[in-house]
């Protein structure tokens, strides 16, 4: 039995590790992808004042505390019963859409874009944010930094500070926008829309102009055929701060709408002694393995799940692309995981003109942004669609209003599964008698990082290039092939 | 002449603290173009390996963050320390445990017994994971959880505190702007085990409300009332850690309506940040009867949570007598 | 006797304040009026002064229990402070309940100057309260709290 370890993972929030066995042929028989950390907020939490989770929850990720503030938020108004006012919920989703274009901005450009935009074959110094800017142009570097700084400056005006947002309250905010600030962030919006655009064009023109590109992106290796899940509004467009939580089978159909407070009777995680995280699957259809198909209750939920999920985007600019994305991919579902960075930016449009809309809303700057609650606090359920996947908080209290019992489903954490089999299928197709070399760890790589594990930032140093090195031992446990790929 | 080299590693923490420094915008060209950065996980390819290769104190800047929740966290933080010169506790996990140290209320058992029974847990033979475990094609390992979490300081030898959750993007740069100046012997650091990037007053020195002799009669929630935007919080009933919290944030959080939940740590001086607390809030309650004192108590409804949230690792006790008990 | 028959001594902090308590611990003293000598004294010049890190140094330092005294409510030699102690002894008890130690081990007394005996025979008291309770055998900084609990499994 020989062995492959790499160790750790990087770009992902915390720390992964991924074993991966060959049999005496040498061809792959199993990998796992473990993660080695436990911080306990479902315990810890118990005890604090529901006021806090908002605040407390931020702390579970820094890259996208936004979008625990909001579940949190969610989860504490129904809590408390309490409908907050129109404009506290457009104020959130203001602060919400901001963020997402922010925090895609950053993870196409400076992760999972260089991939395509420098293709899988480019040489190993270009595949990163220089390498993009190279062929893009100089400009694309500033603009991503001034994305991100717009981003940041939306998220501190609502929310009070850039990293962990301190205004979201039971009810509502605990303040409003100016006039001022309004005009400043319609400003900030029409320039995200216009880089949205671009970016969108750079994909088409790099990326979708290269056949080769679009065979990689249509091939089979990085192909899966699961369930999909994302949040829609009324009319079943894409809507990342409220709604129902859809789920559309391997064909397409809708399998399954549920209401936030409904989520236990759909969900269950499976659990497996060999590592700290569960994998989260539709209980009604069983957890059958790490496997695809109908019969398999595995699902995915990221960029790409939530336009399959969907019958289409809430916003013109996003909509056309939408229908483009599909007339090119062969129709919906589109099960190809590297189309995940393709819906990505096609979110960053919806995000970025969803901005626009709410800071032109009349009533953004009312005074009516927080309504106390009347009602006994007892339980509650707020799910909003993390960049990475539906994010689900439930929170029990007592009569006071202090916690109970906490319940979490977090964004990556639905894509356990679908990661692990993604690196399997891969290492698999790829690993053939016991012959490993420079192409396995890029494609690797890509089948990872496709999902946009929860961190991805990079500036100056080298962000595209995952550090891998892969042991090879003989039947007694001697190395007899080190490969290493970034690693100096 | 090559660069400096820098460092930065994420222990038990959420990623806040690299999004500040990235947070600095453009800054960060100065930093690249004055370091070298040689072991950063969330950005770039160097592994543990590369640093044990790596001479001690060859690395001249750590910024560590992150608490000791396992032991891997632990064997990194002394690895590092060997290999760095300057090793800074960077954000308030390092310095003082933060929000994951509020696990210290709790034994670790329970910690991992709640993660693995929830309501949607499916987990008929009532595993726990196990730090090793034999699958049929070999052994595979994770790292063993530490029974109480442990902050930098109590691990290592640290140069300096940098506090915060995280530290403010604008302090991240005076810092960095500090340390390239010391490198080019145009300033000087301060001395060993200082805190930088931060004040050395408090919070209530920076916000911007109006304050009065305060006379609490109620503690209030702020969620149940409509706060005056420009009176003081506390003095307002609403629990506010202001007076015992390091300056240095501009009081973001009472500026934008919330109070202050104790971010940046203790006050200079301060030996024990919820003792500060305690010692604030009950002088301020208006009752000397002890029946009439009890209630006004009462609507405090989590004493060691607002006191200690982020702070219970780096508190004098470190963890609750349960946590002890395993 | 072995060690573990010999009967628990408690350690016990006891914080006093100049005007009054600490004369009520001087009184008893000079009358020989006998009190356990599991109490260590600590002069401050008024229970006001007793500020809670003071308490929790003592509990993290070893000890199993703390006593705060001064002077009766309407008595204090600065006119109000007294009632300060008052409460932060209130708050602090609540805290410790959270943080595992039982109520039991935090005792608020006041006494006067001229109180020598019901000083003494109120140390009596709460010192076997205190034996009762147990050590509390705050775990000290190094210390392996408790056994870790993964263990290799086969499959």
């Amino acid at each position: 039995m020989q062995r492959i370890t790499i160790d750790p993972i990087t770009r992902l929030e915390g720390h992964g590790k991924i074993e991966i066995f060959l049999n005496e042929q040498g061809n792959v028989t199993n990998t796992y992808f473990q993660i080695p950390e436990l911080r306990g907020f479902e315990r810890f939490c118990v005890g604090r004042p529901v006021e806090e989770m908002p605040l407390l929850t931020n702390r579970i990720c820094g890259v996208c505390p936004e979008a625990h503030h909001m579940a949190a938020a969610k989860a504490a108004d129904a809590v408390y019963k309490v409908e907050v006012p129109r404009t506290g919920k457009m104020l959130r989703e203001l602060l919400y859409s901001a963020f997402y274009a922010t925090d895609h901005t950053t993870h196409f450009y400076a992760l999972g874009g260089p991939d395509f935009i420098m293709g899988p074959d480019a040489p190993v110094a270009e595949r990163n944010i220089l390498g993009v800017i190279h062929k893009v142009g100089l400009e694309i570097g500033g603009k991503v930094i001034q994305m991100r700084k717009f981003g940041h400056t939306v998220v501190e005006m609502i929310g009070g500070r850039k990293v962990h947002p301190c205004t979201s309250i039971p009810g509502g905010l605990t303040k409003g926008i100016t006039e001022e600030q309004r005009k400043e962030i319609e400003q900030m919006g029409r320039w995200a829309i216009e880089f949205a655009q671009f970016s969108l064009q750079a994909f088409n023109d790099i990326v979708l102009g290269n056949k080769t590109y679009v065979d990689l992106i249509l091939g089979d290796i990085y192909t899966h055929k699961t369930y999909y899940m994302g949040m829609v509004d009324e009319k079943n467009k894409v809507n990342f701060y409220d709604g129902k939580v859809r789920v559309v089978g391997p064909d397409g159909k809708e399998y399954v709408k549920y209401e936030p407070k409904d989520y236990a009777a759909h969900i269950a995680e499976h659990v497996e002694p060999w590592t700290y995280l569960k994998f989260p699957y539709l209980k009604n259809v069983g957890w059958k393995g790490f496997v695809d198909g109908p019969e398999s209750g595995v699902y995915m939920a990221t960029p790409l799940s939530r336009l399959n999920a969907s019958d289409g985007m809430a916003t013109p600019l996003a909509q056309a692309e939408y229908e483009k994305f599909y007339s090119t991919l062969g129709g919906k579902p589109v099960h190809q995981r590297l189309a995940i960075h393709w819906a990505r930016l096609i979110e960053l449009l919806y995000a970025a003109e969803r901005w626009v809309e709410l800071a032109t809303d009349p009533e953004i700057t009312s005074p009516n942004f927080h309504a106390i609650p009347t009602a006994v606090p007892s339980e509650g359920v707020g799910i909003v669609e993390a960049p990475r996947g539906t994010l689900t908080h439930h929170y029990w209290t007592d009569e006071r209003g202090v916690v109970t019992k906490v319940n979490l489903i977090v964004g990556t954490t639905n894509n356990y599964a679908p990661i692990t089999m993604s690196i399997k299928k891969a290492a698999e197709n790829l690993i053939k008698k016991g012959n490993v070399n420079e192409g396995l760890l890029n494609m690797v790589e890509m089948a990872f990082r496709a999902y946009d594990p929860c961190f991805g930032c990079a500036t100056h140093s080298l962000p595209g290039r995952m550090p891998l090195e892969i042991t090879i031992h003989d039947a007694q446990g001697n190395p007899i092939n080190n490969l290493k790929q970034f690693c100096d | 002449m090559s660069k400096p080299k820098f460092a930065m590693y994420w222990a038990a923490s959420c990623g806040g603290c690299e999004i500040a420094v990235l947070n600095i915008h453009e800054k960060i060209l100065d930093v690249d173009a004055a370091f070298e950065v040689v072991f950063w996980p969330v950005a770039m390819d160097a592994k543990y390996k590369d640093v044990e290769a790596m001479a001690d104190g060859e690395i001249t800047l750590c910024l560590f963050n992150g608490g000791m929740r396992n032991d891997e966290n632990e064997h990194i933080a002394h690895l590092l320390r060997k290999k760095s010169k300057i090793m800074v506790a960077f954000g308030s996990c390092a310095c003082e445990g933060c929000i994951p140290g509020l696990a210290n209320f709790s034994p670790i058992k329970e910690i991992i017994d709640t993660a693995f029974t929830t309501i949607t847990t499916d987990n008929p033979e009532n595993i726990r994971p196990q730090s090793s475990f034999t699958m049929p094609e070999g052994i595979i390992t994770i790292p063993t959880l530490n029974p109480v979490l442990k902050t930098l300081g109590q691990t290592v030898d640290v140069d300096y505190f940098m506090p915060g959750c995280p530290p403010e993007s604008h302090q991240i740069e005076a810092v960095v702007g500090l340390v390239i100046a010391a490198l080019n012997g145009k300033a000087e650091l301060p001395p060993k085990g200082a805190t930088i990037g931060a004040g050395t007053t408090t919070v209530c020195d920076d916000c911007p409300r109006k304050r009065n002799l305060k006379t609490i009669k109620e503690f209030g929630r702020i969620q149940l009332m409509k706060a005056d935007p420009e009176l003081c919080l506390l003095e307002q009933g609403i629990p506010c850690n202001g007076p015992a919290t390091r300056n240095g944030c501009n009081a973001r959080c009472p500026s934008a309506g919330a109070q202050c939940i104790g971010c940046y740590g203790p006050a200079e001086g301060v030996v024990d940040y919820g003792a500060r607390l305690i010692s604030a809030f009950a002088s301020v309650i208006d009752s000397n009867k002890p029946d009439e004192i009890d209630k006004i108590l009462d609507g405090l409804v989590d004493p060691a949570g607002q006191f200690y949230r982020f702070n219970l690792a780096g508190s004098l006790l470190r963890s609750s007598k349960y946590a002890q008990k395993g | 006797m072995t060690e573990e028959s010999k009967p628990f001594e408690p350690v016990i902090i006891g914080f006093t304040c100049n005007w009054c308590s600490y004369r009520a611990a001087d009184m008893a003293g000079t009358a020989r009026m006998k009190y356990a000598p599991n109490i260590r004294l600590i002069r401050l010049m008024c229970s006001g002064r007793l500020d809670p890190t003071f308490v929790f140094k003592a509990f993290a330092g070893g000890a199993d229990a703390v006593l705060i005294s001064g002077c009766h409510p309407g008595d204090c030699h600065y006119v109000e402070q007294n009632y300060k102690a008052m409460r932060r002894f209130h708050l602090l008890k609540r805290v410790l309940v959270q943080m595992g130690i039982e109520p039991g081990r935090l005792k608020l007394l006041w006494a006067s100057a001229a109180e020598g005996a019901i000083f003494a025979a109120e140390i009596n008291k709460f010192t076997e309260e205190v034996r009762a309770l147990g050590p509390l055998n705050w775990a000290q900084p190094g210390e392996q709290v408790s056994t870790p609990i993964m263990e290799e499994v086969t499959a």
